[in-house]
């Protein structure tokens, strides 16, 4: 039964993955980028984590994808790709390797896959979440706090214009 | 039911997308959302794995990778401002000084 939500929702990630790599324009990438992470929406709600799912709807589509629209937006002009190579043997090597990593990640990751456990009926709800971010978790989510705090003051100094005439850099 | 493997297959071949996408493409934009691809399919075999468990932490994992991409996405897109401000191109062939 469940295989009728996770096949639907497996391949619209693989093209959506797909589409961000093969993309000419970064708004389809963008686009593209967004059908990903919809349709893992779905396989989390499948692996009953419906709080993560619903973090990755508002935090990933709704304010990083946007964010990307913005700056492509902003930059416009000359978001085509340069045709010359500096590197001419970098692209097949990369499928080449990337063919091989492949192989390896799955021949790793599915060993250790095991048969499901049953779990209680709130499992991956934000009350569960909660609690364990709260109590095991409380020093790290107090850091993640001043992570974001970080990245707050360096997007305003890194975006600042500089001061006309040459200020103090 | 769908089992752990499956999702396993599905995030390693989205985290070979992304790694690919960082090594072929040459736009700055489209290699940041490679690398957002990745760190979703990260994310996936967490949640996977929390699932197969039983257990909490792998969500929890998440959280703190979702916040981390926030931070990492901010910060990374305003450095692509500052560099096409200077330079007027995304391409990362013209930001090379430091190469070796």
């Amino acid at each position: 039964m469940e295989w009728v939500i996770f096949i639907p929702a497996a391949a619209l990630a693989l093209a959506g993955g797909v589409g961000v790599v093969a993309a000419r324009q970064p708004v389809h990438s963008a686009i593209a980028l967004l059908i990903v992470l919809a349709s893992l929406a779905v396989t989390y709600l499948l692996l009953a984590a419906q709080f993560i799912a619903v973090l990755q709807v508002i935090i990933y589509a709704g304010a990083i994808v946007v964010l990307f629209l913005f700056v492509i937006m902003l930059l416009h002009t000359r978001s085509g790709e340069a045709t010359r190579e500096k590197l001419p043997r970098q692209r097949r090597m990369a499928f080449i390797l990337g063919g091989i990593y492949l192989v390896t990640l799955v021949i790793a990751t599915v060993s250790t896959a095991g048969p499901l456990k049953p779990v209680a009926p709130g499992f991956g709800t934000a009350q569960d979440v909660g609690e364990a971010l709260f109590v095991s978790y409380l020093l790290p989510f107090e850091l993640a706090s001043v992570i974001l705090l970080v990245g707050i003051v360096a997007a305003a100094v890194i975006g600042r214009r500089p001061p006309p005439g040459g200020g103090e850099d | 039911m769908v089992p752990t493997s499956a999702y396993l297959v599905l995030s390693a071949v989205l985290f070979t997308l992304g790694a690919v996408g960082v090594l072929v493409r040459r736009n700055a934009l489209i290699i940041f959302m490679a690398i957002e691809l990745m760190l979703n399919s990260v994310n996936l075999a967490f949640v996977a794995f929390a699932r197969q468990h039983g257990s909490i932490d792998g969500q929890v994992a998440v959280f703190f990778v979702l916040v981390v991409a926030a931070v990492e996405v901010v910060v990374g897109l305003a450095l692509i401002v500052d560099i096409f401000r200077s330079r007027e191109s995304v391409d990362i062939d013209d930001v090379d000084l430091l190469r070796g």
